[in-house]
């Protein structure tokens, strides 16, 4: 069974990633929002006296571009869906939980493609790249795409037929998660109630974590509440995914 | 002859039908209401054959391919696919079987070769046999052009062909073909048909199919199971169905007082044919209609009732189902028509008694 389903989540997972082989630009395209933010944002950020801007900037806009791929993810299923093609895999013998897991696993690729072309274009401009810390960060935003993929296939299946569901939910939680997380601005000065919502988002872990680590900071116990703020978005992802997959019909 | 029959007379173990429902039931509830879209279905089909399920939209059909497929669960009753469970044995049936849904079975965002490859696989082909059995539906179903292109830019016709393709990639036992050539234009409803016939010659897989297209019914199946609300009404050869009923000809006269005097006599002559009337047309259901007619046209024309012009035609399965539910298969305003008739006749009727 369990070699089935390895299988089975490589085939759904390989699957996923040929369209992205033949037209790779297509990464891009949940990365045209987060350029943006750090083409216009970037600028009006204050100078630091403890360095650049953009170091404490950038591994949030990374971040944002993880959520923003994952959560969009959703929306290629509801596409197969509605053209018949995920009707097909369900008549196929593919175990449901691998319908789900190997599609959320494949977020990984695009958000390592997406890290990469953000360091590219950064790099430049007096921010410093610690390799080794990035990697960590990588290895932590990884398991979030996951965990939101999970979520935006859940979302996709609980939605099917009613496509304005999945944006209007996807949409409506996206910008909250993103702001209090404390990507655009630091939450620091946040009146109490901001506080707490920001202290519940898992993201703001994440992006605490990336911080340190993208500027070389190995403090462990951030690292570790980073990676737990990620485990419980996939944790969570994962149940509620391959539970509506195995309802799904 | 249905394979059925066939089967039937093979001396030796009696051998297992590859799909056989008992009792099968499916119900909906929607606001409240309950609706029994298949009830009871009690069905045998034997491997080889090919057979059609025919019926109006939201006859049951689909629901029950659906349920065949393991797509929908059914409510109650049982089904059992290639020896296999529908309920209980859900992937072993999805290895036996393959599948052409409404929809496309390639993704929009996908190359058509891609996915041959990724349905041969998830259907345990090796990486090797998966790239052989692509190249050889490509070259089967005439795709060879438009394999490495996005399937969203295909035409309806080139798509339709990959599906079943798709369908076919792991040499199933059994093919269901779900309204296979549904928003096809004539020339690929055509080709599609030459397909599915040439599989199941070469193959000698069962092939199972729903279309309400009356034509293509005939044109395929050896079998014709009739379904109208949920429930089987007929169940045999399009041949067997359509020779039950007879030929419908048609008289055309001067005038409606001609029309309904010849009606009234062909009434006395011809007593076991079904008779309508509507203007200055009358029609006549009857067996071996075609030798009648020409006795028919002379009778009237000693009476005076002289026949203007004449059709004959053999009966179609849109007549058989008219027959059998009082309801045609096709538009609604057809069944309008019908009424019309109908009425036209009791009126008639009423004037000659």
């Amino acid at each position: 069974m369990s070699t089935t389903f390895a299988a089975d989540t490589w085939n759904v997972m390989t699957r996923e990633l040929k369209p992205i082989k033949h037209e790779p630009a297509s990464i891009l395209f949940a990365m045209v929002q987060p350029l943006v933010f750090l083409a216009l944002f970037a600028p009006l950020l204050p100078k630091l006296e403890s360095g650049s801007a953009l170091q404490w900037f950038v591994p949030g806009i990374i971040a944002m571009t993880c959520l923003m791929g994952a959560s969009f993810t959703g929306a290629n299923l509801m596409e197969e869906m509605n053209t018949g093609s995920h009707e097909r895999l369900l008549v196929s013998p593919l175990s449901r939980p691998a319908l789900l897991v190997g599609r959320a696993l494949k977020e990984v690729v695009p958000m390592l493609a997406q890290t990469a072309i953000i360091l590219v274009v950064v790099t430049p401009f007096s921010f410093d790249l610690h390799v080794g810390g990035v990697l960590v960060a990588l290895g932590i935003l990884a398991v979030f795409s996951i965990g939101v993929g999970a979520l935006s296939f859940a979302l996709a299946l609980a939605s099917e037929g009613q496509d304005w569901m999945f944006w209007t939910i996807q949409q409506t939680l996206l910008f909250p998660v993103l702001l209090l997380a404390g990507i655009m601005l630091p939450i620091d000065g946040a009146p109490g109630w901001l506080q707490v919502a920001s202290d519940l988002n898992p993201l703001t872990y994440v992006v605490e974590a990336g911080r340190e680590l993208f500027a070389g900071q190995y403090d462990l116990s951030t690292i570790a509440s980073g990676l737990a703020g990620a485990a419980v978005v996939a944790a969570l992802g994962l149940v509620v995914g391959v539970r509506t997959m195995q309802k799904s019909r | 002859m249905t394979n059925s029959n066939l089967t039937n007379t093979v001396a030796g173990p009696v051998i297992q039908p590859v799909i056989q429902t008992r009792g099968l039931t499916r119900t909906f509830t929607a606001r409240k209401q309950t609706v029994e879209a298949v009830r009871g279905l009690d069905l045998e089909i034997a491997q080889g054959e090919l057979v059609a399920f025919l019926g109006p939209n939201g006859a049951g059909k689909s629901t029950t391919l659906r349920m065949l497929t393991t797509l929908l669960p059914p409510t109650s009753g049982s089904a059992s696919v290639a020896g296999f469970d529908v309920a209980t044995q859900s992937r072993q049936v999805r290895q036996s079987i393959g599948y052409v849904g409404q929809g496309n079975a390639a993704g929009h965002q996908q190359h058509g070769r891609d996915e041959l490859v990724s349905q041969a696989r998830a259907h345990g082909l090796s990486r090797m046999e998966a790239r052989a059995r692509a190249e050889e539906l490509i070259a089967d179903f005439d795709l060879a052009a438009c394999a490495d292109r996005k399937v969203s830019t295909l035409s309806g016709g080139q798509r339709r062909r990959m599906d079943i393709a798709i369908g076919l990639v792991h040499r199933p036992r059994v093919l269901f073909l779900d309204e296979p050539s549904t928003g096809l234009d004539p020339q690929n409803r055509a080709n599609l048909q030459t397909q599915i016939q040439r599989l199941h010659a070469e193959t000698g897989s069962t092939i199972v199919l729903t279309t309400h297209y009356l034509e293509e019914a005939d044109a395929l199946a050896g079998r014709v199971i009739v379904v109208d609300h949920g429930q089987v009404i007929a169940d045999d050869t399009a041949y067997n169905l359509k020779s039950s009923l007879g030929d419908l000809i048609t008289l055309g006269f001067y005038d409606q007082a001609t029309a309904a005097a010849a009606a009234h006599r062909v009434r006395r002559s011809a007593p076991e044919a079904q008779i309508k009337t509507l203007g200055d047309e009358v029609t006549i259901r009857v067996a071996g209609g075609r030798e009648l007619a020409p006795a028919l046209v002379a009778d009237l024309a000693v009476a005076g009732d002289r026949v203007h012009r004449m059709e004959v035609a053999g009966p179609t399965l849109d007549d058989v189902f008219l027959n059998l539910t009082g309801r045609s298969l096709r538009e609604d305003n057809d069944t309008a028509t019908d009424t019309a008739l109908a009425s036209t006749d009791e009126t008639l009727e009423e004037i000659a008694a």
